[in-house]
């Protein structure tokens, strides 16, 4: 061959041509790369989302409290109570249920939703058409260890629910409009996306910090993030909490309430039956009442005060005239 | 089918079991959990585990007992092990033919002629059964005869494997010569304990750990199938460099790792190469194509003086010989065979540098004074020294951990402790839960013995002991927020899982903001001047208006007025008194008699770096000199 063999015009037209093409290739490939400005300070952040109404228009300011010691046929009274399934879950709706799964540990302890209602809640969901229920927390425990031992994911899942662990994937930024702590903020977004309903389910817990955590205590575990920092405004975030979500239902278990050592409980001798269910549109009117079970009373819970002055809801749940139902 | 086909197949399935069972070491009943799967079996399969774990605790513990049979069948037909089952071979296997497929047979040739590096694995192997029956004297002190046979039987396997002259007398000269010193050394030797250091090179340990805690992180991420949130392993990059540095060599030779490294390849090929069936020439003399010499996986020289200790079984040679002068049979091959390069002073120097290295490591003290108290183990973890004669660093228990909690130790930790199983309670889902037992339970060597969840908790029959407690927690007053900012929080005592909890509060007021003076009231409102507020900054239930001794919650502020919630005692102050603003905080203390050192408060403190609260090692259940509270005194 004659690679070495000296140059001839078309081969230094040919390596010109090569090298000119290289040429323009880099510098082109440097301008297109080219940025005059330098990061912004917000670099590597992912879009914000905005969290909508799930409330059901008509069903405003119901107020539904159950006496029973049976949590499967109250949560039915209850439901009867305030107008029926039916009247929050419609054909083809995707229903998110948000249960607190914070710790793990077994049902009996009583530190997070009882798996039987849970599954009874997932399964009148979808006999009232939903075509979805996804049952989902951000606890605080490991999530899958949280979700078994509870026994949440297992009945979720027999019931015919869709479990949804927190992942990175999941989380969105959000703002709440108005708010103080909730700013850019990872929110567990993935499985409301699309959601048409949004139920809370919360045991009735003792907390040393807050005093109580019931319905809107629990929406915390839709965050995500260092979340404890919070907990220097536990009565701040908890208002805003309960701001920045309007469910179509929240439903507080006191059939039994951690009474002492919560939220974590770990024995027995934690619960106290306090044979009571409570349900509702007004999430600060469920809480107030929630809170008496735990012998506590609105005026001494501040988040209640502020959540109320927030416009979240009323401390007053007499003036909801609560339908009053007892089971044997 | 050709017979190397067969033994590609056996690799590729044993390859895949492997992984297989590194997958499904997830705690879970679904197929492709846990549930039973014999998640250890390679692990106890390797001889060289079981061996240098019966030295150094003096027990072949469960399945380990497999090793046994190993060996046993090594003795009949050679290193089967190495050539059909290890998977890590058949990695070795797999890049080496990468390397080689395209390269003439003289170079071939030339990569698998014999290399004087071959011995540095016996030297390895000596090196470990030294550190693993380093206490011989309290072996014999304590009279574990078992296990003092045991170490003389591998002296002897290793004497017999070394003697060069056949003279019976000499062989006697030796055995007694070392057996004089392993005596002299159980009079003399200081007690350093005996050490598992083989996991560090063993190859099954290390094949394990490596895609336990590098390769199926790295692959799960996107699938999430293991684990449901990306896993963290500490120090995965020197597991990572060991392991693909092992791999890469093989471009330059052939299985690189079991041709100079591999302490388990040496032990076989000592125990194999009397074996009943090896591989052969039929022939002394040949074509010498030097074809089979191209193929041999352990640079065993078939075509020459055949070295039945390298002999893998790959069964290359059988299948690339044109004259079919190859064979595997009872005969030894008739080119002749040659003994292991290996000098006894090689070895003799190997077995001294690991019988020394226990008590020159043990020096700096870490079994004594200068325990580390960030060396926190898993619940059921033996005490320390007993802890490092059984611990493989397998990193199962890492594996199957829910949370992640469980790390690799770092080189910071000591050689002695490389890639032991540490909780590291700021990695991780959680600390460790408190209703988990699944690292004891899938320990291969019982380092974590099982243990039940009733110990565990300390309920039941166990109830009158408590439960086991991995450290203490310890509050760092210089970074938690109510003891040092003046801002409530107690994350701690809220997340404590046990009943009653370990971490309590006692309640105190600090005064904020001075200078207040009061103005008019109306109602709940008070006037107050002095200095202007920040509206409804004093709102959030935490703070308190003072006068006169007694105090009142304020529900709202503007500038210049407060909003108040009256406590028992408040009288509204007069016109032009003295107020002040207190913030109410409850200040955790954590009570070491109830605290199990689960490190759930750590993991949830939101001093996000090196948190207010940590647990440490002191007051573990395990090492009863480190305990902390005295039984029964003061008056919880």
């Amino acid at each position: 061959m004659s690679r070495d063999t000296g140059m001839n015009r078309r081969r230094f037209l040919m390596r010109a041509g090569k090298a000119g093409l290289g040429m323009a290739a880099t510098l082109a490939l440097g301008w297109w790369a080219h940025d005059t400005q330098g990061p912004s300070a917000n670099i590597g952040q992912a879009q914000a989302v905005k969290l909508p109404s799930f409330a059901v228009k008509g069903t405003e300011k119901r107020l539904a409290v159950v006496k029973s010691s049976h949590r499967v046929p109250a949560l039915r009274a209850g439901l009867e109570a305030m107008g029926g399934i039916g009247a929050f879950v419609g054909a083809g709706h995707k229903v998110v249920i948000k249960v607190n799964a914070a710790f793990a540990t077994p049902p009996a302890l009583g530190a997070t939703s009882n798996p039987e209602l849970v599954a009874e809640l997932v399964r009148l969901c979808l006999k009232a058409g939903a075509a979805k229920v996804v049952v989902t927390d951000n606890p605080i425990n490991d999530p899958a260890s949280c979700f078994e031992l509870s026994g949440i994911g297992p009945a979720a899942r027999a019931a015919g629910a869709e479990v949804v662990l927190p992942h990175p994937g999941e989380f969105r930024p959000y703002t709440l409009a108005g708010g103080r702590l909730i700013r850019d903020w990872p929110l567990m977004y993935g499985p409301l996306a699309g959601a048409d309903r949004l139920i809370g389910l919360a045991p009735v817990k003792d907390h040393h910090r807050s005093q109580a955590s019931v319905c809107m205590k629990n929406w915390y575990g839709l965050l995500g993030g260092r979340r404890n920092v919070f907990h220097q405004d536990i009565n701040g975030i908890i208002s805003e909490l309960g701001r920045m979500v309007s469910p179509s239902l929240v439903i507080a278990d006191g059939v039994a309430s951690l009474a002492h050592n919560g939220p974590t409980g770990g024995s027995l001798e934690d619960l106290r039956p306090t044979d009571t269910m409570i349900l509702g549109t007004d999430q600060v009117a469920v809480d107030s009442m929630a809170v008496g079970l735990l012998g506590l009373k609105p005026a001494q819970v501040p988040w209640l005060g502020l959540a109320a002055q927030a416009g979240a809801g009323t401390t007053d749940y007499e003036s909801l005239n609560p339908t009053k139902v007892e089971l044997g | 089918m050709r017979i190397a086909t067969a033994r590609r197949i056996s690799q590729a399935f044993f390859l895949a079991l492997f992984l297989w069972f590194c997958l499904v070491a997830t705690v879970g009943e679904r197929l492709w959990k846990l549930r039973g799967w014999p998640v250890n079996w390679f692990l106890e399969l390797d001889p060289l585990t079981g061996l240098t774990s019966l030295l150094a605790s003096g027990s072949l513990y469960a399945g380990l007992i497999w090793g046994a049979a190993v060996l046993a069948l090594t003795l009949v037909v050679g290193r089967f092990f190495c050539g059909w089952v290890c998977p890590f071979g058949a990695m070795h296997q797999f890049v080496g033919w990468l390397g080689a497929r395209s390269k003439p047979l003289k170079e071939r040739v030339q990569r698998n002629a014999p290399h004087p590096a071959q011995q540095i694995k016996y030297f390895l192997l000596a090196f470990f059964l030294g550190a693993a029956m380093s206490d011989l004297a309290a072996r014999l002190a304590l009279g574990q005869v078992a296990a003092s046979l045991a170490g003389a039987l591998t002296l002897g396997v290793v004497l017999l494997a070394t003697r060069k002259g056949q003279g019976g007398r000499a062989y006697a000269l030796a055995v007694g010569l070392v057996l004089a010193v392993w005596v002299a050394w159980s009079l003399l030797a200081p007690s350093g304990g005996a050490w598992l250091l083989a996991g560090l090179l063993d190859p099954i340990p290390l094949v394990t750990r490596s895609v336990n805690l590098v390769l199926l992180p790295l692959a799960d991420a996107p699938a999430r199938v293991a684990w449901p949130e990306p896993r963290f392993y500490q120090g995965a990059g020197l597991i990572a460099a060991v392991f693909l540095a092992a791999l890469l060599l093989n471009l330059w030779r052939p299985r690189f790792f079991c041709r100079f490294v591999c302490p388990t390849g040496a032990l076989l090929g000592l125990v194999g190469r009397h074996a009943i069936w090896r591989v052969g020439k039929t022939q002394a003399r040949c074509g010498a194509c030097l074809s089979c010499d191209g193929a041999c996986s352990g640079a065993a020289r078939p075509a020459g003086r055949l070295r039945p200790a390298e002999c893998v079984l790959c069964m290359n040679c059988l299948d690339t010989c044109p004259e079919d002068a190859i064979t595997y049979a009872t005969q030894p091959s008739a080119g002749g065979e040659a003994a292991p390069d290996l000098s006894r002073r090689r070895v003799l120097a190997g077995l001294g540098l690991g019988l020394a290295a226990p008590p020159i490591l043990s020096l700096s003290g870490v079994l004594g004074p200068a325990w580390n108290p960030a060396l926190i183990r898993p619940p059921g973890a033996l005490p320390e020294s007993e802890f490092l004669r059984r611990c493989l660093r397998c990193g199962q228990c890492m594996r199957v951990c829910p949370t992640g909690v469980l790390q690799p130790a770092g080189p910071s930790f000591g050689l002695e402790a490389l890639w032991t199983p540490v909780l590291n309670n700021t990695i991780g889902t959680s600390g460790c839960q408190p209703r988990c037992t699944a690292c004891s339970h899938v320990c291969p060597s019982a380092a974590i013995r099982p243990i039940t969840l009733d110990e565990k908790l300390g309920r039941g029959q166990y109830a009158a002991q408590g439960p086991i407690r991995l450290g203490s927690a310890f509050l760092d007053r210089g970074r938690c927020l109510p003891w040092a900012m003046d801002r409530p929080c107690i994350v701690c005592q809220e997340n404590c899982p046990v009943s009653p909890k370990a971490i309590f509060t006692r309640v105190a007021w600090e005064t904020v903001l001075g200078g207040l003076i009061a103005g008019p009231a109306k109602g709940n409102e008070l006037a107050v001047s002095g200095k202007a507020l920040k509206p409804a900054a004093l709102a959030s239930g935490d703070y308190y208006l003072q006068s006169g001794g007694a105090r009142a919650r304020i529900a709202a502020n503007g500038a210049h007025s407060l909003g108040l919630t009256p406590g028992v005692g408040w009288r509204v102050p007069a016109p032009g008194e003295p107020l002040s603003v207190a913030v109410r905080l409850q200040r955790p203390y954590v009570d070491p008699a109830r605290c199990t050192g689960c490190g759930i408060c750590q993991h949830e403190c939101p001093v996000s770096g090196k948190r207010a609260i940590r647990v440490s090692a002191e007051n573990a259940t395990r090492e009863r000199s480190h305990s902390l509270l005295l039984k029964g005194a003061g008056p919880g």
